[in-house]
């Protein structure tokens, strides 16, 4: 219990002062530990360049905040085609004269949005599947355990794609195929959890006192499994971003929102691989640094939930 | 509940597992674009040929009659026709079949062999340059998507270097021997195998690595390897004969379950090398509305991976008597 909480004084700021304290003691998991570090850093530059990607236009003060891609990633020829690096294109040009680096820096952002949409949707379904199973037992749980082995069952890919083939390709559809794969490893995990805590003298005390389901499952139980449903988010974070990559590789991207699984495409079915290395190399260096920063948290969040780890 | 009874049980799941997916299956292909009729017909028929046709398929039937055929076909291995190449689907499916079995079965050999001894060593020096390093190696493979992989590789070897072809399973015109050794034994092939072979290994390798790491750090605390070494045996004795060997068990049934995860892998793999799989051509089938192909591909890629998961519950059962039935 920290002594900010109880003390007097601090009534007022109290709430703010248990925010930032709890926020000091989420980073403080990642002293000492290298690679987090780097993961963290990694993270925030992507989060940067997809926040301020494009221009943003403040109507009210007239402000115009620059966006950090040079040109318009969509606009044709705005240098030669197939160019290499140059000053005024530090990363070449496309096929048809697009600039590279731009359509880099607006791949970010697609790439950041599938991320988290995707895992908190995933990790949100799966957590509650686990939760209800394992709290509820019965034909309730076999219900919802075979249905998981169901979705064990079906191959991500040729899911996504006939998914897609059959709703269009759009982003949203995209983050649709993913979440109804994705959201299985948690529940199992969670139902595992929630298993053990289930027998522990504080869930008895909580219905000893008359707590409803409700109550002892999201008060109770939910926070205590919360490190857990963590962790399985920074994985599906990482996952949705190579599953979003693959099928926009495979050419079931919205052509709409050119992340950089679509820009590899672009690449490949230009049959550009061989003489443009500016435009094949910066996408794939990029879904592979984000992916990592994301297992680097991974990681540290993992030494937590699991201390033993941390002795190894 | 003993053994039998907990066999008996997992049998029964899998068989609901398998109606399951072909429901999904059936529900997923009734709703692709289009009436479910003008796929399967050609341009040019007149409106009698092509009721007779829509009456051949068993389309003018109730839905619920058409699902019991398609369950019917399905457990007789009767895919229908390809439009693309309009030949029998089952036909063309083996083959492709055999092809992705040859290409992801070798990846996975690599992955595995290699994947188990890099681990075993980096748990055994433990907190080392070596360790640390592997897990950064470990990880960025990991972290890279399987087509990724693919073009890097393409670039360096094929591109830059120029020592593998870049795509295909044999060079054209190259002679296709009829049985299976002069099939996937010659130099031509293994010369284009390498490649493909070799992403999908490098994609495989991270988690027999460190889950090979992460047991042996486990039973190198344990109380008999102490003793092993109080007796004064080698070390490589020990790592080899007591640490290694009984770190292995759970590896067997992580890699079962991604001996079907490499089913869908194979569908990047194939379509960076232009190998002629099943997951390439599932691609092309839905690229091109070819639902049956498609739906054969989707389906056989479901069966490895439903079954796969089948055989990793009852290793792992059979092999740790430890484990409790539940």
């Amino acid at each position: 219990m920290s002594t900010e909480r109880t003390s007097p004084v601090d009534a007022a700021t109290g709430t703010i002062g248990n925010g930032v304290s709890y926020l000091r003691t989420k980073l403080e998991i990642f002293e000492g530990d290298r690679l987090g570090q780097i993961g963290l850093a990694i993270l925030a530059v992507f989060l940067f360049v997809g926040i301020f990607a494009r221009p943003y236009t403040i109507e009210f003060l007239n402000v115009t905040i620059p966006g950090l891609a040079p040109y318009d990633p969509t606009e044709r020829a705005v240098g030669g085609r197939l160019e290499g690096p140059s000053v005024a294109h530090p990363l070449g040009t496309t096929d048809m004269g697009r600039d590279v680096l731009s359509q880099l820096i607006a791949g970010t952002r697609v790439t950041l949005l599938v991320g988290s949409l995707a895992a908190f949707m995933a990790v949100f379904i799966g957590t509650n599947v686990g939760l209800i199973s394992a709290y509820f037992g019965g034909w309730v749980d076999d219900t919802l355990m075979r249905i998981t082995d169901v979705v064990y069952g079906v191959p991500f890919l040729p899911f996504a794609i006939v998914l897609v083939a059959i709703l269009g390709s759009s982003l949203v559809n995209i983050i649709i195929a993913i979440v109804l794969i994705l959201w299985r490893s948690t529940a199992r995990v969670i139902r595992s959890q929630v298993l053990s805590h289930k027998q522990r003298p504080y869930v008895e005390s909580a219905q000893a006192i008359g707590a409803g389901h409700v109550r002892i499952m999201y008060r109770h139980i939910l926070p205590n499994v919360l490190p857990l449903t963590f962790l399985y988010a920074a994985f599906a974070v990482a996952w949705a971003v190579i599953a979003e990559a693959s099928l926009s590789f495979l050419g079931f991207g919205d052509p709409n929102m050119l992340s950089w699984g679509e820009m590899i495409y672009n690449v490949y079915t230009a049959n550009a691989i061989r003489e443009a290395w500016w435009w094949v190399f910066p996408p794939g260096i990029a879904i592979m640094l984000f992916v990592m920063s994301v297992f680097f948290i991974g990681r540290t969040l993992e030494k937590e939930v699991n201390p033993e780890l941390k002795h190894q | 509940m003993g053994l039998r009874a907990y066999v008996v049980r997992r049998v029964l799941q899998l068989i609901v597992t398998f109606w399951a997916f072909f429901t999904l299956l059936f529900v997923l292909f009734r709703m692709m674009p289009g009436d479910p009729t003008s796929m399967f017909i050609m341009d040019g028929m007149t409106p009698e040929q092509r009721e007779q046709r829509i009456a051949e398929l068993g389309l003018d039937q109730p839905l619920y009659v058409q699902y019991v055929e398609y369950l019917q076909q399905l457990l007789t291995g009767d895919f229908g026709q390809s439009f693309i190449y309009n030949d029998p689907v089952i036909d063309i499916i083996t083959v492709r079949f055999m092809n992705t079995i040859v290409l992801m079965g070798t990846a996975l050999v690599i992955a595995y062999v290699i994947g188990i001894a890099f681990g075993a060593l980096m748990g055994w020096w433990r907190d080392s340059r070596f360790e640390r390093g592997g897990i950064i190696v470990t990880l960025m493979a990991r972290s890279s998507p399987e087509f990724w992989v693919g073009i890097v590789l393409l670039s360096v070897f094929v591109f830059w270097l120029g020592w593998f072809p870049s795509s295909g399973m044999r060079t054209t015109g190259g002679e296709l021997g009829g049985g299976f050794v002069a099939r996937y034994g010659s130099l031509d092939f293994l010369h284009h195998l390498f490649l493909p072979a070799l992403t999908g290994a490098i994609v495989y390798l991270a988690t027999p690595t460190l889950l090979m790491r992460s047991t042996m750090l486990d039973v190198l605390n344990a109380d008999f390897i102490e003793i092993k070494k109080a007796e004064g045996l080698p070390e490589r004795t020990v790592l080899y004969k007591h640490a290694a060997r009984n770190s292995i068990l759970p590896i067997v049934t992580v890699a079962a379950i991604a001996t079907g995860a490499a089913m869908g892998g194979s569908v990047v793999i194939e379509t960076v090398f232009n190998w002629p799989g099943m997951g390439r051509e599932m691609v092309s089938a839905v690229n091109q509305n070819d639902y049956p192909l498609a739906m054969a591909a989707f389906f056989l890629m479901g069966s490895v991976v439903i079954i796969m998961n089948f055989v990793a519950d009852l290793l792992y059962v059979y092999l740790d008597p430890r484990v409790e039935y539940e």
